[in-house]
């Protein structure tokens, strides 16, 4: 069917979105090549193969090209459908829950994170407000379950665990705890660090911190 | 358990009549031929149940199926697929690739093509050359695809009958004739954009389509009260328009939940 041929991933090592894919295909086990984009000077592959919004994270299997993280990881659950549990729950009323909450995650943990990272004074207070407050809405969701997507871990788990290693960079630039206010996502990042998908691919916080001072001022924000 | 016909499930729309959101999911549901009730959303004043189903967002359109809630457009379009697995219309394509590409474009004109649009018909002026500029070169790479990419060669998105991709992007497309006219502006020349202006010609001409799309009469109204209020005029005399207004920001006016 296909699923046999070249799997090649542009993403960029702190990318959340791209860290994601990379999640997805150990947890199915699909044996990818991965290139390295950066994301100050973007390769013609990846300029090619993403002309509308030249980003990462881009899979290129085979002959086909497959853009935007969430939308990349229903391919692969659908592709490599016999490797491994399905990520994303059978239920179609769950389905739905799992994709609204993947893509509020995106956009609304992704921006205010962002925003922290990159304004001063009231926005950025504002930003702080908004981050802890979406990932207290998150908290909810996740409620007494192991994961996100129920006992097993799944879609939205992935979805969100990218964001773990970001913590650290969020809490420094921003000066407060996560961990002190969301000690149940805590929790479940422990619980999700002890896959071995999540652990070799997720970079260290330390790691992720180095980047994101480097690209603060690479993009002029000091 | 498999719901086989939606004369064993209940559905609910709420949904705001000058949505372009809540038209792709009532032309779905035609296509579907699925029953369901509509419940009419004053955008202004929304309703303690809408807002119960859709805590987080508060917008329309939101369909409960027996009994659960399901926000945002293009979720519900796959929902109807996956609840109704036998229904004989499925909106998404079978291949991997293809439905790919069908989410991506999908949210391209959500995330990119709906907000210029909406930019074109909020602004005037200097502002609004520029604004115009942006949508048609964002409609330039869907025009692209359609000529030389993954869509080329297809009479409609999804090929010989209109799905997913056809009714993300046509349900909202039929406002551009509309802001042409109450905008003064130029939008979608056929000389320019020659497969997009078919597409959208053939998308207009299905029964279907016509029998869920309001007037271009209905939507002139309402477009001129909007534009009145989004340059600072005030007013809102379009039906429902001061409604629909209220929840509505200039620059996301594509938006219209």
């Amino acid at each position: 069917m296909g699923n046999e041929e070249q799997v090649l991933l542009l993403s960029w090592r702190a990318s959340v979105f791209g860290l994601r894919v990379q999640i997805a295909l150990e947890e199915k086990g699909v044996a990818y090549t991965y290139r390295e984009e950066d994301i100050f000077e973007k390769s013609k592959l990846l300029l090619e193969s993403n002309p509308v919004y030249k980003k990462v994270p881009v899979l290129i299997h085979g002959d086909k090209v497959v853009r935007e993280s969430l939308i990349i990881l229903e391919y692969i659950d659908q592709v490599w459908d016999k490797h491994g549990p399905s990520l994303l729950p059978a239920d179609p009323h769950r389905r739905a829950q799992t994709r609204f909450w993947a893509d509020f995650i995106s956009k609304k943990i992704y921006d205010s994170g962002r925003r922290i990272r990159h304004s001063k004074g009231i926005e950025k207070e504002e930003a702080k407000e908004e981050f802890m407050r979406h990932l207290k809405i998150l908290e909810g969701e996740l409620g007494e379950k192991l994961y996100f997507n129920g006992d097993s871990f799944g879609f939205l788990d992935i979805a969100l665990i990218t964001f773990s290693c970001w913590i650290h960079t969020y809490e420094t630039f921003g000066g407060f705890s996560v961990k002190k206010e969301c000690p149940k996502l805590m929790t479940w990042v422990r619980r999700c660090m002890e896959r071995e998908s999540v652990a070799k691919t997720l970079p260290s916080p330390l790691q992720v911190y180095q980047i994101a001072c480097l690209v603060k001022k690479k993009l002029g924000f000091e | 358990m498999e719901i086989e016909n939606s004369s064993s499930s209940s559905l609910k729309l709420f949904g705001s009549w000058a949505s372009s959101y809540t038209h792709r999911i009532q032309l779905a549901l035609k296509l579907k031929n699925l029953t369901f009730d509509y419940i009419e959303e004053d955008l202004s004043h929304k309703s303690p149940a809408l807002l119960l189903h859709n805590p987080i967002y508060q917008k329309v359109p939101v369909l409960v199926a027996d009994g659960r809630p399901i926000p945002e457009s293009l979720l519900i379009l796959h929902f109807l697929d996956e609840y109704f697995p036998h229904n004989p219309r499925q909106l998404l394509p079978k291949s991997p690739h293809d439905r790919a590409a069908a989410r991506f474009w999908a949210h391209f004109t959500d995330d990119r093509l709906g907000p210029a649009v909406a930019a074109v018909f909020a602004s005037s002026g200097d502002t609004q050359v520029a604004a115009v500029d942006r949508f048609r070169s964002e409609l330039r790479l869907v025009e692209a695809e359609l000529t030389d990419g993954v869509f080329a060669g297809r009479r409609f998105f999804s090929g010989d009958q209109i799905g997913f991709l056809d009714i993300v992007l046509g349900c909202g497309s039929y406002w551009l004739a509309v802001f042409e006219e109450v905008a003064e502006v130029k939008l979608v020349d056929a000389g320019v954009f020659p497969r997009f202006h078919a597409w959208l010609r053939d998308f207009e001409e299905q029964d279907e389509v016509k029998a869920i799309i309001p007037s271009f009469g209905k939507l002139l109204g309402y477009a001129r009260g909007l534009r009145k209020i989004l340059l600072g005029g005030g007013g809102g005399e379009a039906d429902n328009g001061g409604g629909a207004v209220a929840g509505v920001e200039a620059g996301d006016m594509g938006k219209l939940q």
